[in-house]
């Protein structure tokens, strides 16, 4: 059967976009080459020096532990909060369902720059009443993080549901199992893999968050990304250069792996 | 199914903590910020009135239209060309365009920011190389202008344009394509008389979403811009951080929320939700 292909306008057009799109990720290798202090192009010999300042220097490693930390917690609190929501939803499909779910997803359609003065707001005024929990404490950009990521890891959940045969809920039920029962040992062992999803990608946005931190800490809670954006603000240090590089590394690895993992999946399912 | 006592019991278990804590943390701090737009630093509406006649606050508002504007007609173009080998090109093309997407896509908004310092300041690669080959002397002035910004934000939003461009590709009927193609029309012809105007809900919604996100975009103009092409975003960031004026800063957020909201209806008039994923 033939199919319709993109012609050679279409192909070439779609290389140059290709490019465009790898170019800068590809312009940071030579520059965490430089043996240069400063950005530059290395000229000549090359050196290791930003790769080896990124284990040298404590400060980017106790960023690091810090957005590890704070990623964690609240992925584990947006996970937990999203999957009891999505339950509540799928279980007993109250009334307003829509106007509930449009309300929780508001934090991902809202301007990240008007949530982060929302909770700037928030954690400022709770930094009056206390001083390990409000502005400028990981704790508080845990739960800063959780309010961001949260519509997200309920997007996931709802939809690994939606993909749920409602038959094997209806037939615990008949059978006289409790709400608890259902939720535990029928309905969630059926969605491990939406509930892992969510947990791995509120990790990932709170790991790689920017907007909202850089408006709720100032000098105590420096994750990476805010240690990043110091660096690239005032006079920039190649060594960012080096950490991008082995960000990127991780990055088409996992990607590389994922696909793999998928397209073995599909081979194996009968079609 | 529903009405029980302990049906709507459970319901609201399950779904009290969520929305507990989105109220809490969330609609509550927000009625903060409201509040602030009318209260601070006198009570009134003299912030807003402020919006209206301060040039500067005007010209970073023209600003970030103009600036959304260009990056929405050049990521909603860019993406159509690459979504379009993706969704029907041979396997292998279609690995490589999904490779091209999606890494961008995962790597955070601040290596990418920062590939472009890489690529276009004074030293990076393409000054360095243009000037070895002699090709200028002086080198050209590519970042901290709105010309960086414009790169910078296209290349973050491209990968955001493709997806419902790519879900509008998929739900046409290849038949029609194939049809125009047997009856004689040349290539270019059935792409842009029956290809193009089949996928319209796809562009609506893939250059609704880029403009949308534009309008509030923080990261990359601050680093691209360098302070000198300020948008709307760091704005924001300006008056509440360096010249302490929470209540302009909340008016600016307000008016955007509300500019937003009104984009968003517009768009759901056109587009149902679920064409965009």
């Amino acid at each position: 059967m033939p199919t319709y292909r993109p012609g050679p306008v279409s192909l070439i057009l779609a290389v140059l976009v290709a490019l465009f799109l790898l170019l800068p990720l590809l312009a940071v290798i030579p520059v965490s080459l430089t043996p240069s202090r400063m950005l530059a192009m290395p000229t000549g010999e090359l050196s290791l020096r930003h790769y080896r300042s990124l284990i040298e220097d404590p400060r980017w490693i106790q960023s690091i532990l810090l957005s590890i930390r704070i990623g964690i917690v609240s992925s584990a609190i947006s996970t937990v909060l999203a999957l009891c929501f999505s339950l509540g939803v799928w279980m007993f499909q109250p009334r307003f369902t829509a106007t509930l779910v449009g309300f929780v997803l508001l934090p991902m359609v809202v301007p990240p720059v008007v949530s982060a003065v929302t909770l700037y707001f928030l954690l400022t005024s709770i930094s009056g009443v206390s001083s390990f929990f409000g502005y400028d404490t990981w704790l508080g950009v845990a739960m800063a993080h959780s309010v961001m990521t949260v519509p997200f890891a309920t997007v996931l959940i709802l939809v690994s549901l939606s993909q749920l045969d409602r038959r094997i809920d209806l037939a615990a039920r008949g059978l006289g199992a409790s709400v608890w029962e259902r939720a535990t040992r029928v309905i969630m062992p059926n969605i491990k893999f939406g509930i892992v999803t969510a947990a791995l990608l509120s990790f990932v946005l709170s790991w790689e968050e920017i907007g909202v931190t850089l408006f709720i800490t100032s000098v105590n809670a420096i994750t990476l990304p805010r240690l990043m954006w110091m660096g690239l603000r005032d006079n920039i240090d190649p060594a960012i250069a080096a950490l991008s590089v082995i960000l990127i590394i991780i990055t088409v690895l996992v990607l590389a792996v994922r696909s793999f993992v998928v397209r073995v999946r599909r081979g194996s399912e009968p079609l | 199914m529903r009405g029980t006592l302990s049906d709507r019991m459970g319901a609201a278990l399950l779904m009290a903590p969520l929305l507990l804590f989105l109220v809490l943390a969330y609609a509550w701090p927000f009625l903060g910020v409201v509040k602030w737009s009318f209260t601070l630093p006198t009570p009134g509406l003299g912030q807003y009135q402020a919006l209206i006649t301060d040039d500067l606050v005007q010209s970073v508002f023209i600003r970030t239209l103009r600036i959304a504007a260009i990056v929405t007609v050049v990521s909603v173009a860019a993406a159509y060309a690459i979504t379009v080998v993706w969704v029907r090109g041979t396997p292998a093309q279609r690995l490589i365009a999904e490779f091209c997407i999606l890494v961008p896509f995962w790597i955070s908004v601040l290596t990418r920011a920062f590939g472009w310092v890489a690529l276009l300041s004074n030293r990076g690669l393409i000054n360095t190389w243009l000037q070895s080959i002699g090709f200028i002397s002086e080198p050209l002035t590519l970042v901290r202008n709105e010309f960086g910004v414009v790169v910078g934000m296209t290349h973050f939003l491209i990968p955001f344009a493709v997806f419902p461009l790519a879900s509008a590709m998929r739900s046409l009927d290849e038949r029609v394509l194939l049809a125009a193609r047997g009856l004689g029309s040349s290539r270019m012809r059935t792409f842009w008389t029956v290809f193009v105007p089949m996928t319209r809900s796809g562009i609506i919604g893939s250059a609704m979403i880029v403009f949308v996100f534009s309008l509030g975009f923080f990261v990359t103009p601050a680093i691209l811009g360098g302070g000198r092409s300020v948008m709307i975003a760091e704005l924001i960031y300006l008056r509440i951080f360096q010249s302490p004026d929470w209540g302009l800063g909340a008016a600016i957020s307000v008016v955007l929320v509300v500019f937003v909201g009104a984009l968003m209806a517009l768009l759901f008039r056109y587009v149902k939700p679920k064409q965009l994923v």
